[in-house]
């Protein structure tokens, strides 16, 4: 195991790094969520920083343990999914579609 | 009542056998699983969904089948539990969670697919951690699963439901997915056989995306012996999943049975020093113990390893696993699928979407999304996802090394025994440490196997048994020896 005495790097996080966060993740948290998580992520934080303890500069990054690239499927029409089953679990379908909600604000 | 049946305490092995023979109908053998499951499940809680119409009319197919002298596989008619993250056609999905309730997936997963060309009959759906984070099933949308051993414990995550299954004999057989350890530590701590194939080794498509660099379906089993035989059934190439390796499965089967022949003669074990022990309990650390003396006096020889970066697998995972799933379930908008909150005609797309993913996800979920959004956020990119990347690589040359020396790789499966609910869940990072021996083989992805090695205070103990990519069966020889030597243990009746 790691040497429990060496630095880590400094994590914290705010509780408004929290609600940053949870905009750009579409989460629409609660002022109570905010104060919880804040805590939760920043145990979790300051333990998970002691990755950067390991001296790993000239180390490739491994992003998948398969070396496979560029796997490609012939090039021919196949049945796919019909649209009523592509549709079938669509909270608003309408006319075919996904229906959405309208996109841009009203003043935009 | 809360006795088993007969036809429910045979190995999976044992009723293919009879119903092959015509000695009982696949009918009948499914009927016992479900009135198992009937009387039983108000207090396991090991289902999200039955499929009493659907197993019936496969068991009956296989009858006809054979009735018809058609050839039967290996596991026709045999019952299996499915986890509920993997699609079933027509057969409601949820993953645990309530942003996918009473969603009826249009297609079935590879490995159901699978499952049903091969004959076996899908009894229904299996208990998760929501979208299979977390290590207890407590994080589950509909409530927790109970370990057969003690109904007061947890039955391990997030295949919580698939174990707890097999050790309340309502099913012979299940198949779980393990990105990091969600088959090993529920099968150890439940007395079940867990299998993690080869990443790739076994198709993801149908598999609800977690985490797509560690997901990896695999079997569920009370024997060793049972485990191999669905492994052969669900792995092999499938060219829907761009990540599946274009190879033959290594002959599982084979392998598990000439381990139960309980010779190791000429196997060299590696006992990883940084999974030996440290953080565990000492009632699994002693059982452990014991199970390498056995191992030893089927002709084992033990060898000690190091693996210097293992120790930083789990921060390295706890990086890597909440990045690949904030960006996964970006996919739960709302739009094409499952929950949609507050689309009342005065709010826009983008808000209607904050609500809908607010009320649809738990905050076990919520934090791992929040902890990969900030993990890949520019600034903090190459400090924590981009080394732990690095970590990931040192942890596969760790794991190279070790092979040069060692066969298999041997440890603890998990650093303590079933737990009483609500003990970890105030501080999420305790219910991370589960998984501090399982982790690495997914980083590497490497195959690895829990096997049950004993009691700890009357609650089972796993040992795991980690062999080089693509030599699974090396895992099911040594496994199946230590069954051998080391007979898996009973759980009380219910």
């Amino acid at each position: 195991m790691p040497n429990e005495t060496e630095p880590t790097p400094a994590a914290g996080i705010s509780r408004g790094e929290v609600a940053h966060l949870a905009h750009l993740a579409r989460l629409a948290v609660t002022d109570q969520e905010l104060d919880t998580f804040a805590g939760q992520l920043d145990v979790i934080l300051q333990a998970v920083a002691r990755v950067g303890e390991v001296t790993a500069g000239d180390i490739p990054p491994t992003s998948h343990a398969v070396p496979l690239t560029n796997v490609l499927r012939e090039d021919e029409p196949a049945p796919c999914l019909p649209r009523e089953d592509a549709l079938s679990g669509a909270p608003d379908p309408a006319q075919g579609r996904f229906r959405v909600p309208r996109i841009l604000d009203e003043e935009e | 009542m809360a006795e088993p049946t007969e036809l429910t305490t045979l190995t999976a092995a044992g009723l293919a056998g009879l119903i092959a023979a015509g000695e009982v109908s696949a009918v009948e053998v499914t009927r016992a699983h479900l009135d198992r499951i009937a009387a039983t499940d108000h207090r396991v809680h090991a289902f999200l969904q039955v499929d009493t119409d659907g197993a019936a009319a496969a068991a009956a197919a296989v009858d006809a089948a054979r009735a018809a002298g058609q050839p039967l596989g290996p596991l026709a008619g045999v019952p299996v539990a499915v986890k509920d993250a993997f699609t079933t056609r027509g057969l409601p999905t949820t993953c645990g969670s309530k942003i996918l309730e009473g969603w009826r997936p249009p297609y079935d997963s590879t490995t159901v697919a699978r499952l049903r060309q091969a004959g076996l009959v899908v009894l229904g759906k299996t208990n998760l951690d929501e979208f299979a984070m977390g290590s207890s099933t407590e994080y589950s949308a509909y409530g927790p699963t109970r370990n057969p051993w003690d109904l007061n414990r947890i039955p391990g995550g997030s295949g919580g439901g698939s174990s707890a299954s097999l050790a309340a004999y309502q099913a012979p057989l299940a198949v779980g997915s393990d990105t990091g350890g969600s088959i090993r530590q529920p099968g150890a701590v439940t007395g079940t056989v867990g299998a993690k194939p080869t990443y790739g080794g076994t198709s993801r498509y149908g598999l609800i995306a977690f985490s797509s660099s560690l997901d990896t379906p695999g079997p569920c089993a009370r024997t060793v012996a049972d485990a191999a035989a669905l492994h052969a059934v669900i792995a092999g190439h499938d060219p829907a999943d761009s990540t599946s390796i274009p190879q033959p499965v290594p002959d599982v089967v084979g392998a598990a049975a000439r381990g139960a022949t309980g010779d190791l003669a000429g196997v060299r074990l590696g006992l990883v020093r940084e999974l030996a022990g440290e953080g565990a309990e000492p009632g699994v650390v002693a059982a452990f113990r014991e199970a390498v003396d056995a191992l030893t006096k089927l002709g084992a020889e033990v060898v000690e390893v190091s693996c210097p970066h293992f120790g930083y697998a789990l921060p390295a995972y706890y990086l890597i696993a909440p990045s690949e799933c904030s960006s996964n379930l970006a996919r739960f908008d709302g739009v094409r699928y499952g929950l949609r909150v507050g689309d009342d005609g005065s709010r826009a797309l983008e808000e209607v979407m904050s609500l809908t993913r607010e009320a649809g996800f738990g905050p076990e979920v919520k934090r791992r999304i929040m902890l990969g959004t900030y993990a890949l956020s520019s600034g903090y990119y190459d400090a924590y996802y981009g080394q732990a990347q690095k970590v990931r690589t040192l942890i596969a040359r760790d794991f190279a090394t070790a092979f040069e020396i060692a066969d298999v790789l041997i440890s603890p499966t998990t650093p303590f025994v079933a737990f009483p609910f609500g003990e970890r869940t105030a501080d999420p990072y305790q219910m991370y440490l589960a998984d501090l021996y399982t982790i690495p083989a997914n980083l590497a992805g490497s195959p690895a196997i829990s096997v049950p090695c004993g009691l700890s205070e009357g609650l089972p103990v796993g040992l795991q048994v980690m062999a080089p990519t693509m030599a699974d069966d090396r895992m099911y020889r040594v496994a199946a020896a230590l069954e051998s030597a080391v007979p898996p243990p009973t759980p009380p009746a219910l």
